[in-house]
């Protein structure tokens, strides 16, 4: 019953984008979230709307998978419209009691649909092309500068690491934690919400103590191997920014540029 | 008469890898049945069906003459008690005592009947004086008795046990082979699945070899005893079959075997 749960939604590939360096594509993902609030006329959006979809086919990832992430944002999608539409003071088109639907509303909304659209599609983009090993790698490199000041960054990555390899374990052994209860009678499916959390119980006190006793375990092992946190270890796959990278950061830097000319270049309008 | 009853079951994992293909076989009424086979074979996933952890994709597994379905589950798990292998999976309770009272409060006896048979378990397996101690500072011999007092609380008339031997030192699996000799005497059909054919050929009277989920054979001690079969089901012919499988005598434990040399000896000389 716990099988379907999928994390991370890596896809597999070998695409252009798949090939960039971890770093350049959560420094360009953060970049792009920030350049879509220099968009402000159709234009604009257009020029985010494009540069999105080319992304999408060098990725070469299915384009309804890249959809299917923001299904689980939908509500808040409608929401964000639904609170511009009815809120937007200007031209009304209808109006019933204290509803009041103007053009700048329905624009506004559309708008800031758009902006949401492409904020998790391109982020979804990140995660679909990066394993998480290399997200975590990426993650890490980009911290070490804040060291200095005390940022843990070896160990911040090594514990994302550890969680993300442990989660189906942990979830195997809730599976057969829960068979065990069950072949004792116990129930996990029905009563009320306090009969249900008290049923948890006997699944969540053997699971923490089999979590906590793996970690000691873990660290055990992990120490045998001389494991003595970031000092001085050395990589299997070296991070290396390329010819492919700097072509990213040309073109993401041209976007920046466009919209940034759209925006108070005077080109277009508003 | 039969007790069990398992005919055409197939089951295969959500994703694709098929487990158990075509399964059948019957246990008859007080036997001591092992489970035979190699990691992989299916012998987990055919266990978690007897006792409706797992129901039948096809096929039909019977309890009693009940077929398990979603309806009559309570009644089947009454019936059909399972012992995992790793007891820290089962123990949650911060006493000895509540853990074993677990099921028959989820069966929903009153608090006097609960202490009745928790202290009866209690007593037939000897860890009376466990009763107030936390199940995780036991050892792994007691933790193993616990949590086959926990499922014994439940009475069920058969006994399921996944890997039973596996993680024991010599002495604790004496005494735990011993707890399931009493078991047998008071009346439990017992199944064992496992893979260690030294430990079962003089302990089961009714054997079921899997190989890739199907059955490659069922029947009596002879099957440990064909070479053949046992390579095919990634086993072994049993330690003293082969030391005496060149004479007339048939020794199913170390004490008999002493016995079989004694004699041996004695006609030599």
């Amino acid at each position: 019953m716990l099988s379907n749960i999928t994390l991370g939604q890596y896809f597999p590939g070998d695409s252009p984008i798949h090939r960039l360096d971890p770093r350049t594509k959560i420094l360009l993902t953060v970049l792009f979230i920030s350049s879509i609030f220099l968009a402000e006329s159709y234009a604009a959006y257009l020029l985010l709307a494009l540069f999105t979809a080319v992304v999408i086919v060098l990725s070469r990832i299915p384009a309804p998978l890249v959809f299917r992430s923001l299904k689980p944002l939908w509500i808040l999608i409608i929401i964000t419209v639904l609170i511009h539409v009815f809120t937007t003071p200007g031209t009304v088109l209808w109006s019933y009691n204290i509803l009041t639907v103007t053009r700048e509303g329905i624009e506004q909304g559309s708008l800031m649909a758009a902006r949401l659209v492409f904020l998790i599609a391109f982020s979804s983009l990140l995660t679909f092309t990066t394993s998480p090993i290399a997200l975590t790698d990426g993650i890490e490199r980009l911290l070490r500068p804040f060291r200095r000041i005390g940022v843990p960054a070896h160990e911040l990555a090594m514990m994302m690491t550890i969680a993300l390899r442990f989660i189906p374990t942990l979830l195997e052994e809730t599976d057969r934690i829960m068979k065990a209860q069950m072949a004792r009678g116990a129930d996990f499916g029905s009563g009320g919400l306090f009969r249900r959390a008290q049923s948890l119980v006997p699944l969540l006190v053997p699971l923490f103590i089999s979590a906590f006793r793996r970690a000691d375990e873990l660290a055990t092992a992990m120490e045998a191997r001389c494991y003595r946190g970031g000092e001085n270890r050395t990589r299997m796959k070296q991070l290396k920014m390329g010819g492919r990278d700097l072509a990213a950061f040309a073109s993401m830097f041209g976007l920046i540029l466009l919209l940034a000319t759209l925006k108070w270049g005077g080109v277009g309008g508003t | 008469m039969s007790v069990l009853t398992v005919s055409n079951l197939n089951y295969t994992y959500p994703d694709k890898t098929p487990a158990l293909k075509d399964v059948s076989f019957q246990i008859a009424a007080k036997s001591k049945v092992a489970i035979l086979g190699a990691n992989g074979s299916g012998k987990s996933t055919l266990l978690q069906h007897l006792n409706g952890l797992i129901l039948p994709q096809s096929g039909v597994v019977a309890v009693h003459g009940q077929r398990i379905g979603k309806e009559n589950l309570a009644d089947i798990r009454k019936m059909v008690g399972i012992v995992f292998d790793n007891p820290d999976e089962q123990l949650f309770s911060t006493l000895v005592y509540d853990d074993i009272a677990f099921g028959p409060r989820n069966l929903g006896y009153d608090e006097k009947t609960v202490a009745q048979k928790v202290e009866e378990i209690m007593t037939l397996l000897a860890i009376t004086h466990l009763r107030d101690r936390p199940p995780y500072n036991l050892s792994l011999g007691q933790k193993k008795r616990v949590a086959i007092a926990g499922v014994l609380a439940m009475e069920p008339s058969v006994m399921v046990f996944d890997e039973p031997f596996s993680g024991l030192d010599p002495c604790t699996l004496q005494q735990f082979l011993v707890i399931l000799d009493d078991l047998y005497h008071r009346g439990h059909t017992l199944i064992v699945t496992t893979h260690d054919v030294d430990i079962i050929y003089g302990w089961a009277n009714e054997f079921v070899v899997l190989h890739e989920g199907y059955v490659l054979a069922q029947g009596g001690r002879e099957l440990l005893e064909d070479k053949m079969l046992m390579a095919q089901a990634k086993l072994k012919t049993p330690d003293l079959y082969n030391i005496f499988c060149s004479t007339s005598y048939r020794p199913v434990c170390v004490d008999d075997a002493a016995e079989c040399i004694k004699k041996i000896g004695g006609n030599a000389r």
